[in-house]
C-alpha cells in the first residue's frame, strides 16, 4: 500500500498542490491560476502535480482538500479548514510556530496554534481588499509593474510614501497623487507594503500573537514584506524557503493525509 | 451683469456651473479629474463660462468645493461638499430635508434646515463600498459603459444578491456570476440594489426627513433612483442639474459673497 498523501489548496487567486511521502518528504508541488471554474483547477493541479511526479492516481493513497473551493474537490477523501492546514503546514516546516500570518490574494489572516498545532484562535480579513494581495496587486498595476515585479521594486527603494491602508479603492487615489508629486515607483510601492504590515501587525496583536510567528502566504515571496513584517513586530519570523510560502496551505492538508494514513494502519494493526 | 462660479473637483469627475444674479444656471461643464487636479479645475471652469458666452472678468467671485478645492487655484475661497450640495439641493428644490449624494469614491446623507444650512451628516468615510465606484468595477468587469449600466439593470426581473462588501472583491463577483451563466441585467440589478441598501443605512443614520433630494453623479442613473424609491419607501427629488448640486451650491455661496460685498460698498460709500 502506497503511503504518498496529496494536500489540494484551492484558493481565491490560485490552487496548489502538494505531494507528500511518508517520511515526511515533499515530493512534488504544481500551481495554477484558480479561474473560475474551481472542480477543473482542482483537477488539473492533480494532473499537472502527478505529471510532475511521475505517477498516476492509482499511487496516492490519500487526498485532502482545503482553501475556499475546498468543496469542489470531487475525488478528495477528506477536507479541512485554510486555517487547520496552515496549522499543520507551517509546523512542518517551524514545529515550534505559535502563530501564522496568511497573506493572500483576497484574505488575510491570523491564527494563534496551541502547543500540538491545533488552532486555538483566529481573525480574518476577508471582507475588505485593504490589507491583501490584491491592493498590493492593483498598486503595482496603476504603476505599470507586474505582479512578479513588486518584489524588486518595492526593495529598491529605502524610504516609504504614505498609503493609509483603510480602503485599497481609496489607497488608489493616494497613490495617484504621489505619482503626481513625482514620488518614485518604489517609495509608493514600498509604502503599500507598509501599510499592508501595518494591517497585519494589528491582526496578529487581535489573536494575541505568540513567538514563534510563521508567515506565509503568496505574499511572503516578496522579501521587502518580511523585512518589514520583522521590524513592525521587533521579532524573528519563520518563512518557509523560496518558493513554498505559498504552498503550506496544501503542504498541511497532505500532512492531515499522513496522520489519517498513520491513524488507519494502527486501528488495522490492533484489529490483527 | 454680475456671475458667480463654483467649481466642483471630485475624485472622479470636475463639474463647473456659473450662475447670474437672479441666481440661475447660465454655464456647466463636466470633465473628468484624471491625474492633474489644477489643470481639471481650470479646464472645466472655462468650459462653463464657454458655455454660457459669460467673459471670466464678469464673474466676480469663484468657489472650489470637493474633495479638490484646495486645487482650484483661480478661486477666491472653498467651502465643504456638504455645505455645498446640501445649499444647492435646498435652491433646486425647496423643501429638501435630507440630501443623498452619491458620487465616485464616496456617498454622503446630509440632514439640512428649511434654508439648506447642514444639520448633520454621515458618509462612508473608510471603504468605497456603496459608492459610484462599484458601478465603475461592474462596467469594468462586464465591459459595459457606466452610462448604459442602469437601462441594463432595470430590465431584470431575478436580481442576484451581491455577497461582497468590498469593491475590489466585488469585480471578481461580478465575472463570478457571469461565468455562472446568469443573465447580465440580473447580475447588474443585484449591483444597484448592493449600493442602494448601503446608501439607505447610511441615510438611516442621520434620519430620513422628506423631502429627500438625491444628488451626484449617481442620481443619473435611472435604475439607483428607482431602487432607492423602492427601499426607502419616499420618493426622491432627482432633476437634470443633480450632478452640478456642489458646483451649483458653491455658485451659490460665491454670489452671496458678492451680493455681500456690494452691501458693504453701499454702506461705505454712503
Amino acid at each position: 500500500m502506497s503511503d504518498l498523501t496529496v494536500g489540494i489548496d484551492v484558493g481565491s487567486t490560485y490552487t496548489k498542490a502538494a505531494l507528500l511521502g511518508g517520511d515526511g518528504t515533499l515530493v512534488a508541488t504544481a500551481m495554477i491560476a484558480t479561474g473560475f471554474r474551481l472542480e477543473a483547477a482542482a483537477e488539473q493541479v492533480y494532473g499537472t502535480l502527478l505529471r510532475h511526479a511521475g505517477l498516476s492516481t492509482g499511487d496516492v493513497a490519500y487526498v485532502v482538500s482545503t482553501g475556499a473551493g475546498r468543496y469542489q474537490v470531487p475525488f478528495r477523501d477528506l477536507h479541512a479548514t485554510d486555517l487547520t492546514a496552515q496549522g499543520r503546514g507551517t509546523r512542518h516546516f517551524f514545529p515550534l510556530t505559535r502563530t501564522v500570518l496568511d497573506v493572500g490574494g483576497q484574505t488575510m489572516k491570523a491564527s494563534r496554534l496551541d502547543d500540538r498545532g491545533r488552532v486555538a484562535a483566529f481573525r480574518l480579513n476577508d471582507k475588505c481588499a485593504a490589507g491583501t494581495g490584491a491592493f498590493l496587486e492593483k498598486t503595482a498595476r496603476y504603476l505599470g509593474y507586474g505582479t512578479e515585479q513588486i518584489g524588486a521594486v518595492a526593495a529598491a527603494s529605502a524610504d516609504a510614501a504614505n498609503i493609509s491602508g483603510v480602503c485599497a479603492v481609496f489607497a488608489e487615489s493616494e497613490v495617484i497623487n504621489h505619482v503626481s508629486s513625482g514620488r518614485a515607483p518604489g517609495e509608493i510601492l514600498h509604502g503599500a507594503v507598509v501599510s499592508l504590515v501595518s494591517r497585519s501587525v494589528q491582526l496578529m496583536k487581535r489573536v494575541r500573537l505568540e513567538p514563534e510567528i510563521t508567515l506565509v502566504g503568496g505574499i511572503m515571496r516578496f522579501p521587502t514584506m518580511v523585512r518589514v513584517l520583522r521590524e513592525e513586530l521587533g521579532q524573528e519570523v519563520n518563512v518557509p524557503p523560496e518558493p513554498l510560502a505559498q504552498f503550506t496551505a496544501a503542504i498541511g492538508a497532505a500532512v492531515l493525509g499522513q496522520q489519517r494514513l498513520a491513524k488507519r494502519a494502527a486501528a488495522e494493526h490492533a484489529a490483527a | 451683469m454680475r456671475y458667480a462660479g463654483g467649481v466642483d473637483v471630485g475624485s472622479t469627475q470636475t463639474k463647473a456651473v456659473v450662475i447670474d444674479e437672479a441666481r440661475r444656471i447660465v454655464g456647466r461643464a463636466l470633465i473628468m479629474t484624471g491625474a492633474n487636479v489644477v489643470t481639471a479645475a481650470q479646464e472645466a471652469f472655462q468650459a462653463a463660462l464657454d458655455d454660457g458666452v459669460v467673459r471670466e472678468a464678469d464673474v466676480g467671485y469663484v468657489i472650489g468645493t470637493g474633495y479638490g478645492r484646495y486645487k482650484v487655484t483661480f478661486g477666491n475661497d472653498q467651502v465643504t461638499e456638504i455645505s455645498c450640495h446640501a445649499r444647492g439641493a435646498a435652491h433646486l428644490f425647496p423643501g429638501t430635508r435630507t440630501v443623498l449624494d452619491m458620487g465616485g469614491q464616496d456617498t454622503k446623507a446630509i440632514r439640512v434646515t428649511d434654508t439648506g444650512d447642514v444639520l448633520d451628516f454621515c458618509m462612508n468615510d473608510k471603504c468605497a463600498a456603496g459608492t459610484g465606484r462599484f458601478l465603475q468595477a461592474a462596467s469594468f468587469a462586464l465591459e459595459i459603459p457606466l452610462g448604459e449600466l442602469g437601462g441594463i439593470a432595470q430590465q431584470s426581473t431575478r436580481p442576484v444578491k451581491i455577497s461582497t462588501t468590498c469593491t475590489v472583491f466585488a469585480e471578481s463577483e461580478v465575472l463570478g456570476w457571469a461565468a455562472k451563466g446568469k443573465k447580465i441585467e440580473d447580475i447588474l440589478l443585484g449591483v444597484h440594489r448592493s449600493i442602494a441598501a448601503r446608501s439607505v443605512a447610511l441615510l438611516r443614520r442621520v434620519g430620513v426627513e422628506e423631502r429627500v433630494t438625491f444628488t451626484g453623479g449617481v442620481a443619473r442613473n435611472v435604475a439607483m433612483v428607482a431602487v432607492l424609491n423602492e427601499l426607502l419607501g419616499v420618493p426622491l427629488q432627482v432633476g437634470e442639474d443633480s450632478h452640478y448640486m456642489g458646483a451649483l451650491g458653491a455658485a451659490l455661496f460665491a454670489m452671496d459673497r458678492i451680493v455681500a460685498g456690494q452691501a458693504a460698498n453701499v454702506g461705505a460709500a454712503s
